[in-house]
Formats: C-alpha cells, sequence, structure tokens
C-alpha cells in the first residue's frame, strides 16, 4: 500500500512540475513577446510619422515642386494658390538663432555655477528652480509673453535700441513687442532648463583627477574652468546646445502667440523688431481654417520639412553626446 | 654691493608683477564668479513672474461656476472651462493607458532582454531619441492623418493617441534608467529559487523600481498635460461636454490659446484662471502620485522583511 501510494504522488509530482514548467515556459514566451511587441510598436511610432507626413504632402509636391521649399508667396485663395515654405523657414531659423545666442552661454554658466561653484545647499536649491521651469508647460510661457513680457521688451529693451540705433536696419522698425525678438527670448527662457541639465551631466562626468591637476598649477577657480572642465566638455555642451536646438525650432505654441504671425514675403524678418512666423506656428494658425485640401497638404508638407530638420538636429545630437560618453570612459581607464 | 642691490631690485620686481598678476586673476576671478550669478538669476526672474502674474490674474477668475460649467457666450466672460478640465483629464487618463504600458515595457526590454551590442536595441533606443526629438505639432499631423481622416471625425480617440505617442520615449528612457539600477544580485537570487525569467522580471525588477518607473509616468503625464499643439488638429476643442469617445472634447491648454486669442479682457482674465488651474493640475497630478509611489514602496518593502 504505501509503495503503491508513494509511486502515485511521485508521479503526480511530476506531472505537476511538468505542468508547471510549461506553463512558466509558456509564461515566459507570452511575456517575451509583449515586450517585443512594445518595442516594435515604439519603432512603427517614428514610421508612421515619417509615412503619414509623406503621404499627406504628396498633392503639395507634385503641384509646386521645389517651389515649395524656395518659394516665398503663400496664397490659398481658391483659384490663385501659390505656396512657398522660405519665409517660414527663415522665420525659424532666425527665432532660433536669437533664442541659441541668449540660451546656451546662460545655460552652460549656470550648469558650470551649480556644479562647481556653489556645491552647497543652495547650489541644490537653484537647479531645482531652473528645472521647475522645465515643467511649465509652453502654452503658459506663451500667455505670459503675450501679456507681460511683450510689454517690457518693448519699453525697456526695443524702445531704447530704436531710439539709440534707429539708423541700423536692424533696429529699424517701429517696435511692437510681438516680434521674432520677443518670440527668441521667450524660446531662450523655455530652454535653458533643457541645455542647462544636460551640460550639468556633462560637466558632472569630467574626471576629478583633471580639475585637480588644474587646481594643484595654481589656478583660480575659474582658470580652472576655463582650462579643465570647457575644453573637455566641449563636444558634449555642443550635444546639449543641439537637443536645445531641437526643442526651440519645434517649439509652437508660445511663437503662435508672441511672433505676430506675418504671411508670405512679409515673414522673411527685415529687422530684429519685424513681425515674422515659423514653420510650426503657421501650421497651428492655419491649419483649423484650411480652405482646401491643396491647403492642408501645403501645411502638411510644412510639418515635413519641420520633420527633417529636427530629425538632422537631433541625430547630430544623439551622436555628438553618444561620442562624448565613449571618449569619458576612455579616459578613466 | 651694487650688484647685490640689482638683485634685491629684481626680485622685488617680479615679486610685485606676480603680486600685481595674481590679484588680477583673483579679480577676473570673482568677476566671473558674480557673472555665473546673475546668469541663474536671470533664468529664475522668468519664473518668479510667471508663477506670481498667473496666480495673480488667475485667483479672480476661480469660481465654482468657472470650475464646472461651460464657456459662454464669444467674449462675454461669461460660463467658465469645465469642459475644458474633464477634457484634459479624459484625453490623458486614455494616452496614459496606451503609453505607459507601452513605453515601460519597451524599456524592460532595453534593460532586461537585449544585450548592448544587438542592434535591434541600438536602433530601439535611437528611434526612441528620434522620437523623443519630433516636433509636438508634428506629431499632431499624424494623428490628424492617421486616425482623424480615417475614422471621418475630429476625436478624443484621436487626441489620446497623438499624447501617447509622445508619452512613450519618456516613459521609456526613465523605466530602463531605473530598472537598470536594480542590483543584478536580486535578479540572480530569483533565479537560484528557480523562478522563470517573467516571474522575475515582473515580481522582482518591476515591482522593485516601481516609484521610479511611476515617477517616469509623472514626468511623461504632466507634459503631455500641458501639451496644446498637436490637440489643435486631433481633438479640435469644442464648448461642449464629452459626448463620447468618437466626437471633439475641449481641453485646458486648448482653451487657454482661444481666450489668449480673443481680443476680450474679459476672455483673458479666464485665459489667466486656466492656466492656474492647468498648473494646479499638473502639480496636484505629480505630488498624488509621488505620495503613491511612496506608499506602494513602503508597502512592498514591509512584505519583503
Amino acid at each position: 500500500m504505501p509503495p503503491k501510494d508513494s509511486k502515485n504522488t511521485h508521479a503526480e509530482l511530476v506531472k505537476k512540475l511538468d505542468l508547471q514548467n510549461r506553463k512558466s515556459f509558456i509564461g515566459d514566451k507570452f511575456f517575451k513577446g509583449l515586450v517585443i511587441g512594445a518595442s516594435v510598436y515604439t519603432l512603427f511610432m517614428v514610421a508612421l510619422v515619417f509615412f503619414a507626413l509623406a503621404d499627406g504632402s504628396v498633392p503639395i509636391f507634385l503641384k509646386e515642386g521645389i517651389n515649395f521649399v524656395i518659394g516665398t508667396d503663400w496664397n490659398a485663395v481658391e483659384g490663385r494658390e501659390s505656396f512657398g515654405a522660405l519665409p517660414y523657414i527663415i522665420g525659424t531659423l532666425v527665432s532660433s538663432t536669437i533664442a541659441m545666442a541668449i540660451a546656451v552661454p546662460i545655460s552652460i554658466g549656470i550648469a558650470i555655477f551649480i556644479t562647481e561653484m556653489m556645491k552647497n545647499k543652495l547650489g541644490t536649491i537653484l537647479s531645482f528652480i531652473v528645472e521647475l521651469l522645465a515643467a511649465v508647460p509652453s502654452i503658459i510661457y506663451g500667455l505670459w509673453g503675450l501679456f507681460v513680457f511683450r510689454f517690457w521688451i518693448r519699453d525697456y529693451v526695443e524702445e531704447p535700441l530704436h531710439n539709440t540705433f534707429g539708423d541700423f536696419s536692424l533696429f529699424a522698425q517701429a517696435p511692437f513687442g510681438l516680434d521674432v525678438f520677443t518670440a527668441g527670448i521667450i524660446l531662450a527662457i523655455m530652454i535653458i532648463p533643457i541645455i542647462t541639465a544636460v551640460s550639468r551631466e556633462v560637466i558632472k562626468a569630467i574626471p576629478h583627477s583633471q580639475k585637480e591637476a588644474a587646481y594643484a598649477l595654481g589656478a583660480t577657480r575659474w582658470e580652472m574652468v576655463k582650462t579643465a572642465i570647457l575644453p573637455s566638455s566641449r563636444s558634449g555642451l555642443m550635444g546639449a546646445t543641439f537637443l536645445g536646438l531641437g526643442r526651440a525650432i519645434g517649439e509652437t505654441m508660445l511663437v503662435t502667440l508672441v511672433i505676430g504671425n506675418a504671411i508670405g514675403l512679409a515673414a522673411i524678418p527685415t529687422s530684429l523688431f519685424s513681425q515674422s512666423q515659423t514653420l510650426s506656428s503657421i501650421i497651428a494658425n492655419e491649419f483649423n481654417e484650411a480652405s482646401n485640401d491643396l491647403h492642408l497638404s501645403a501645411l502638411i508638407g510644412l510639418g515635413l520639412v519641420l520633420f527633417v530638420i529636427t530629425i538632422f538636429i537631433n541625430v547630430a545630437a544623439i551622436y555628438i553626446i553618444s561620442k562624448v560618453s565613449k571618449s569619458y570612459s576612455n579616459l578613466r581607464e | 654691493m651694487i650688484k647685490d642691490n640689482k638683485t634685491k631690485d629684481y626680485t622685488s620686481i617680479i615679486q610685485e608683477r606676480i603680486a600685481k598678476n595674481s590679484r588680477k586673476r583673483k579679480i577676473f576671478n570673482n568677476f566671473m564668479t558674480v557673472l555665473l550669478f546673475v546668469f541663474v538669476i536671470i533664468a529664475i526672474i522668468p519664473l518668479a513672474s510667471i508663477l506670481f502674474e498667473v496666480f495673480k490674474n488667475g485667483v479672480g477668475a476661480l469660481s465654482f461656476e468657472f470650475l464646472f460649467s461651460p464657456p459662454g457666450a464669444f467674449g462675454s466672460g461669461d460660463g467658465g472651462i469645465g469642459p475644458a478640465i474633464q477634457g484634459t483629464l479624459i484625453a490623458i487618463g486614455l494616452a496614459s493607458l496606451i503609453g505607459a504600458p507601452v513605453g515601460v515595457l519597451a524599456g524592460v526590454y532595453l534593460s532586461e532582454y537585449s544585450s548592448s551590442s544587438r542592434s535591434f536595441a541600438y536602433f530601439l533606443r535611437l528611434f526612441n531619441d528620434v522620437l523623443t526629438g519630433i516636433p509636438s505639432i508634428v506629431i499632431g499631423i499624424t494623428g490628424y492623418i492617421a486616425l482623424v481622416l480615417t475614422l471621418g471625425s475630429f476625436s478624443i480617440l484621436a487626441g489620446a493617441f497623438v499624447l501617447s505617442i509622445i508619452m512613450i520615449p519618456i516613459v521609456a528612457r526613465v523605466s530602463e534608467e531605473t530598472l537598470k539600477l536594480v542590483p543584478n544580485t536580486l535578479r540572480e537570487a530569483a533565479y537560484g529559487l528557480g523562478l522563470p525569467k517573467w516571474k522575475v522580471v515582473w515580481h522582482i525588477v518591476i515591482k522593485g523600481s516601481k516609484s521610479g518607473i511611476l515617477t517616469g509616468i509623472v514626468l511623461a503625464v504632466s507634459r503631455v498635460a500641458g501639451e496644446t499643439a498637436p490637440l489643435i488638429m486631433t481633438i479640435l476643442g469644442t464648448s461642449l461636454f464629452f459626448s463620447g469617445f468618437n466626437s471633439p472634447v475641449d481641453a485646458l491648454p486648448l482653451r487657454i490659446w482661444r481666450l489668449a486669442s480673443q481680443p476680450y479682457p474679459a476672455a483673458h482674465e479666464q485665459g489667466w484662471g486656466a492656466a492656474l488651474v492647468l498648473i494646479l493640475l499638473i502639480l496636484a497630478l505629480s505630488v498624488a502620485l509621488r505620495m503613491f509611489a511612496q506608499k506602494r514602496s513602503i508597502t512592498t518593502f514591509k512584505g519583503t522583511t
């Protein structure tokens, strides 16, 4: 009786274990499939963005050809349609250039200050506050720009510049407050936390031995920054800059609210105080009022141009940053 | 004697020069320190001003009616932003339903299932970074072509889909980073007990880094809550309450934009009020989810001891 019983339990146990093994095998397969499925879905999204834009912009490229990229006319009136994206490409480049010119030195300065000069509690608080800036939605920057900052910049910066240097074409236009200059400055405010965050990581990654060597040679703190930090983090800071540039070029809402929304040839800025328009802001302004399929296709085509520009910038940024982290690991070894 | 005097002279001259030089260097060092500090202040002023203005101008608009009723006649300053709040909450919720699991699972793949040399993981990481960099308005156009045109109408589904595309890369990136922080000894101990891989990943790795993953989701949600551009071409915005997944709804950022674009001061005040609600909403979301994450991690800690 007992042997039979034990044999039974043994068989049962084997059966149970077998079942469990099979279950966990199925579970493994299932979970792996789930995880890979999610990854493929992510890849698919990038492809979807590209193909949707390409598909949607076929009509406009068929009609305008290369003229769509280099033309300056923008007319959606039925029968007289003409769509050229050049003014908006220029507007995008000008507003982001202004933003970068302001944001890059300030962000790198903040990153250096927080990581090297203010290593105490105050530094932590300051970096937290700067990070808070990144959490503010861009539409609120736009609101603030439209109702508050616009008057500051017009009364305290643009008017004096215009009155003093009005002979130069750069400041010739009568300031209005809603122009590429304002848009560039608010864009700068928005991307400062982004560039600062990446720059901080880059500067933190520099081996201590480099800094100590500079100090040992008798460098002051600034000389240490100049000789040890800036040269060896140059390409990393470049990557951070490119990331910020990508954000500035694609930003829509705050630009739409403060850039003045000029159309066609008028959107090419002739001075700092010109009304202008960027690729993203004209899409936002006209998408829901698109009068016909061709107009809609033109806006989608603008999206494609914007997509291509940002992809180039972001891939460049990713490439630079990945190269930097490799060179750092070599340095440590 | 003469010679001695001369050497002494030279030494003192050199010493003087060094002293002068180092004084210069010290002054320059202090100057740069102050300059960099000024940069920090320059960055903080806008934040202070934005928060100040939003609270100052927005508090006046807040009322029970403002929070729960639909917008009144154009430019009248009547009514409120009820549909916008409702629409934003529904859109965020739906977007998280797609974006959070996909993002977390993609992060799991990158951290647990891929060796770094494998090209699929390399491409996934690259495309993930590329997806982060695509302007949100471009993603909005994608949603318009892929969903609005196919389904035939502007809808909250299209809006949520578009927002989920923005969420995925953020969640995936943060998840990967946190999962990699789980010590390998934990995984090995679990394997040693005979657990299959999926149980190790699910019960040990994912549940162990729950708070980190939740932080990533919160980050993505608060980013998505303020997105305006992609909603223009997907959920369109209306002044009515939610009436089904296949019809347009309103959203807070969209409502702020419309109110700010109107030429009436009453509308502007409502815009500030809506901005205040949006900021408070984002703040509340992150605080609530963070508290939830903390509570959960404490209970798991108790469970393991």
